[in-house]
């Protein structure tokens, strides 16, 4: 399925279906992101539940820390 | 019919006066004369508009002559813009010292600030903070560096861990909210608590500021209606210190895009 990652185009491996899938494949199913799924902010309680469609635009901002 | 505001309140006159004849109609044997945000020596015809400040030495001025003395290099517009506006900030650390700092100096209305901790010996590598307040919260060290810096803006300072749970009741009817947290994981529930509890408002975290990479690497980008600043990065670690050019650099990067936020421009 192709969607895009951070302004890229992306191809999600078949397994992947919700946004918490698509963090996880990309090491990123913790606790230190932000996820932005087509121009809106998405509430961490619905990645497990928010499916991606062929031609998603995802912005995923993962902190690191420091201050 | 002219009109020239004197030490902060308007007079006016039939004929332009020069501006020594002003002072020595009201504030004879001032020493410093501050003509439209600038010391002037000289003697020019004065014109409708001109704003003249006059201060004799040694006397401290009032209050309204004070403040706008402070704001004289301010570009004209931002101040009105500013004395409004309700600033938030999450964290009194490297990150939100130096941006409360640099607010106040800006003359910002209000400011919420929020930390639990207290002022160390560590901290004062970077952190704006004295050797006389080690041991003391920062919420009160920094209220008591912000009215020395700037008495006009107003603190409002709240010694609390934020979490999911009180963060609406501080930062929810703010202007803009500066995140300035340690932690990576307190930055993102900080930004995923305030996209879902208070979706107004308009906020700029940082991530990527340890280190001492190149100064041109940190950047403000837009991230949704939010903004990132740093460079996404550079994680404190063992080897990778915070040290006060770099989370300066940021800070200012947050300091500012506050500033964008306010006046209304446009996106980075």
């Amino acid at each position: 399925m192709k969607i895009s990652v951070n302004g890229e185009a992306f191809e999600a491996a078949p397994e992947v279906r919700t946004v918490g899938e698509l963090l996880c494949s990309l090491g990123l199913c913790d606790q230190r992101v932000a996820v932005e799924y087509n121009r809106t902010i998405l509430p961490k309680n619905s990645y497990a539940e928010t499916k991606i469609s062929e031609g998603d635009a995802l912005e995923i901002l993962s902190f690191v820390g420091g201050g | 019919m002219i009109r020239i505001k004197v030490n902060e309140r308007f007079v006016e006159f039939k004929e332009p006066p020069k501006l020594m004849e002003v002072r020595a109609r009201f504030k004879p044997g001032s020493d410093l004369t501050i003509l439209n945000g600038f010391p002037t020596q000289e003697n020019p015809v004065l014109r409708d508009g001109d704003n003249i400040i006059f201060i004799r030495k040694g006397a401290m001025p009032s209050r309204e002559e004070l403040e706008s003395l402070m704001m004289a290099r301010h570009t004209p517009g931002v101040h009105d813009a500013v004395k409004k506006a309700r600033v938030g900030i999450a964290g009194l650390g490297g990150l939100g010292s130096a941006v409360a700092v640099a607010l106040a100096r800006l003359g910002v209305g209000e400011m919420v600030i929020v930390d639990f901790d207290i002022v160390e010996p560590s901290n004062l590598n970077r952190q704006q903070y004295f050797i006389d307040q080690i041991g003391r919260p920062k919420t009160e060290a920094m209220e008591e560096n912000l009215r020395r810096i700037n008495p006009y803006v107003k603190v409002s300072s709240h010694r609390e861990v934020l979490t999911e749970q009180n963060i609406p009741q501080y930062f929810c009817r703010v202007n803009a909210l500066v995140e300035a947290f340690d932690t990576a994981e307190s930055k993102a529930m900080l930004l995923n608590t305030m996209a879902e509890r208070c979706p107004d408002v308009p906020v700029v975290t940082a991530s990527g500021v340890a280190g001492h990479g190149p100064s041109n690497s940190i950047k403000t980008v837009p991230f949704g209606k939010y903004f990132i600043v740093g460079d996404q990065e550079t994680e404190a670690a063992t080897g990778m210190g915070l040290m006060a050019p770099r989370v300066g650099i940021a800070a200012h990067h947050q300091a500012n895009c506050v500033l964008r936020i306010l006046l209304g421009e446009p996106e980075e």
